[in-house]
C-alpha cells in the first residue's frame, strides 16, 4: 500500500515532534530517564523516518518486533525512574531482561505460542506502567493534570502495537489496509500526546 | 515581452545544469560551517558566503556536466539531462559554467583570501581532479570527490574563524566520510548504468560486499566526526542528543546493508543520508 502526502506529512510533524522531545523535552532530567526517553523518542524518530523514505513495507521486516518493544520498554523505564524511586532498580533488570528475552526468542527457533506469551508479557507490563502511571498520579493529584496525556499516549501505542502485532500473526482485527490508513496518524497523535503530557507534567 | 519570454525559457532550461539538490545541501554544508562558529552574524558576510559559495557551486556542477556530458548520454538514469538531450549546447554549458565558477571564486576571494583559496580549492579538485583526471581512471576518484565535497564546509568556517581548525578538518572529513555512504549506494543502485558508460566504480572494481563493508566503515567515521566536531563546538546537550539519534540511524543502515544486503536497505541508506547530513548541519548551526 502506497505512502500518501497526507501520511507524509503526519508522519513528518512525528519525527519533528519526537525530534523536538529529544533535543529540548527532556532537559534537566536524571541520566538514565534522559537514555530511556532519547531511546524511545530516537527509535520513533528512526522509524518515521524510515517509513516515510521505504513506505509501509518497512513494517514488514523481521526486525520490527523487536524494534517495537524499546519504544514502551525504554518509556516505562524514564517513567518508573522519574516517579516510583523504589522500584527504580528492579525495573532497569526487568526492562534489560526482558528485552534481552524478546531478542533471543526472536533469534532463536523456540515455539512460537512461547515467544508470543513472552512478548505479550512484556508489552503489557510495560504498556501498563506508560498508560496507567501518569493517570495515576494525575488522579492522585500528585502531577499536573495535563500529564494524564502521557497515559492517553500509552494507550494508543498500546492500540497501534496490537494492531500491528496481530497483523504479523496473520490474524489482522482489521483489514491490512485500514491499519496502514490508520498508522501514520495514530503514530502523530500518540507522539503529540506524548510530548504535550511531558510537557505539562 | 518577448525578451522577457525568452530570457525565462533559458533560465528553466539552466536550472537543472546545476543539480538544485545537491547544489542546496552543499551549500547547507557551508552555511553550517559558518554558524557552527557561534559568533555575531554579520549579515554582510553570511550573504557574501551564500553568494559566493552558491555560484562557485554551482559553476562546478555545470562544468562537471559539460565535461561528462557523454556519460549522461549513456546512462539511463542521466540521458534526459539539459546537455545530453539537447537542450542546451555544450558550449552554452562551458561559457555558463566558467562564468559562474569565476564569478564564486572572485567573490570568495574579495571577501577573505583564505575563503577564497579554499573555494577555490574545492573547484579545482571538484572539476580538473576529480571530474577531468580520475573520475574515468579509477574508482578511488570518489575521495577527491570527497575532499571537494567537504570544501564548502570547511570555507564556511574559514570564513567565521579566519583559519583552518581542528573543527572545520573534523567537519570536512565528516562529509568526507559521509560521501561513500550517498555516493557507493548509488552506484550500486545504477550497477549496469556505470557499467554501460565504463565509469570505474568500486562495486564494479571491487564487488558489492566489500563496497559494503567500505559503506558501513565510512558511517562510522562520518558519525564519530561529526559528534566529535559537535562536542568541540560546544553544541548544546538536546543537539547532541539528537545528532546521536540520526547517527544510530545512519549505523544501523549501513551495518543493514553489511549483513542484510537488499535494494530496498541500499535504497533506504542513499536517501536517509542525505537527511542526516541535513539534520546534522542544523544542528551544528544551533
Amino acid at each position: 500500500m502506497k505512502v500518501t502526502p497526507l501520511d507524509r506529512i503526519l508522519l513528518l510533524l512525528t519525527c519533528l515532534l519526537a525530534a523536538y522531545q529529544v533535543m529540548v523535552g527532556i532537559d534537566g532530567l536524571e541520566n538514565v530517564p534522559t537514555i530511556a526517553y532519547t531511546i524511545a523518542f530516537g527509535v520513533l524518530l528512526v522509524a518515521g523516518l524510515l517509513i516515510i523514505i521505504l513506505g509501509f513495507e518497512v513494517l514488514n521486516s523481521r526486525i520490527l518486533v523487536m524494534v517495537a518493544t524499546i519504544i514502551p520498554l525504554s518509556l516505562s523505564l524514564g517513567l518508573i525512574w522519574e516517579h516510583l524511586a523504589l522500584l527504580r532498580i528492579p525495573y532497569l533488570i526487568f526492562a534489560i531482561g526482558a528485552y534481552l528475552t524478546v531478542i533471543i526468542t526472536r533469534s532463536i527457533t523456540i515455539p512460537v505460542k512461547l515467544s508470543t506469551f513472552i512478548l505479550a508479557i512484556v508489552h503489557g507490563v510495560a504498556g501498563l506502567v506508560v498508560f496507567l502511571l501518569p493517570s495515576l498520579l494525575t488522579a492522585q493529584g500528585s502531577a499536573n493534570p495535563g500529564f494524564a496525556l502521557v497515559g492517553l499516549g500509552g494507550a494508543l501505542i498500546g492500540l497501534g502495537g496490537l494492531l500491528l502485532y496481530f497483523l504479523r500473526t496473520g490474524r489482522p482485527i482489521v483489514s491490512k489496509e485500514t491499519i496502514m490508513r490508520i498508522l501514520p496518524a495514530l503514530l502523530f497523535l500518540m507522539t503529540l500526546a506524548f510530548v504535550t503530557g511531558f510537557s505539562l507534567a | 515581452m518577448r525578451i522577457f519570454k525568452l530570457v525565462r525559457t533559458k533560465v528553466s532550461s539552466y536550472i537543472p545544469l546545476i543539480k538544485s539538490m545537491q547544489t542546496s545541501l552543499l551549500l547547507s554544508t557551508g552555511l553550517a560551517g559558518f554558524m557552527s562558529a557561534h559568533k555575531h552574524l554579520e549579515l554582510n558576510l553570511l550573504v557574501g558566503l551564500a553568494g559566493s559559495l552558491f555560484l562557485a557551486i554551482s559553476g562546478s556542477t555545470i562544468l562537471n556536466m559539460w565535461y561528462d556530458c557523454d556519460i549522461d548520454t549513456v546512462m539511463n538514469r542521466t540521458h534526459n539531462r539539459p546537455l545530453a538531450k539537447g537542450s542546451v549546447t555544450k558550449q552554452e554549458a562551458l561559457w555558463l559554467g566558467v562564468i559562474l565558477s569565476v564569478a564564486g571564486v572572485s567573490w570568495a576571494f574579495a571577501i577573505n583570501t583564505l575563503y577564497g583559496l579554499v573555494v577555490f580549492a574545492g573547484l579545482f579538485f571538484d572539476v580538473i581532479v576529480y571530474t577531468i583526471w580520475l573520475k574515468r581512471r579509477t574508482s578511488w576518484s570518489i575521495v577527491w570527490g570527497g575532499i571537494s565535497g567537504g570544501m564548502p564546509i570547511l570555507a564556511g568556517r574559514v570564513l567565521a574563524m579566519s583559519q583552518i581548525d581542528l573543527v572545520g578538518l573534523l567537519l570536512m572529513m565528516a562529509v568526507l566520510f559521509w560521501i561513500p555512504t550517498h555516493i557507493l549506494t548509488f552506484n550500486m543502485r545504477y550497477f549496469t548504468d556505470y557499467q554501460a558508460a565504463r565509469v570505474p566504480t568500486f562495486p564494479s572494481a571491487y564487488g558489492f560486499e566489500a563496497t559494503r563493508a567500505i559503506i558501513a566503515l565510512s558511517a562510522i567515521i562520518a558519525a564519530a566526526s561529526i559528534g566529535v566536531a559537535g562536542v568541540m563546538i560546544g553544541v548544546q546537550a538536546g543537539a547532541l542528543r539528537l545528532m546521536a539519534v540520526l547517527s544510530s540511524g545512519l549505523l544501523l543502515l549501513s551495518f543493514a546493508t553489511v549483513f542484510r544486503p537488499s535494494e530496498q536497505v541500499n535504497f533506504s541508506l542513499f536517501k536517509y543520508a542525505s537527511i542526516y547530513m541535513l539534520a546534522s548541519m542544523i544542528l551544528l548551526s544551533l
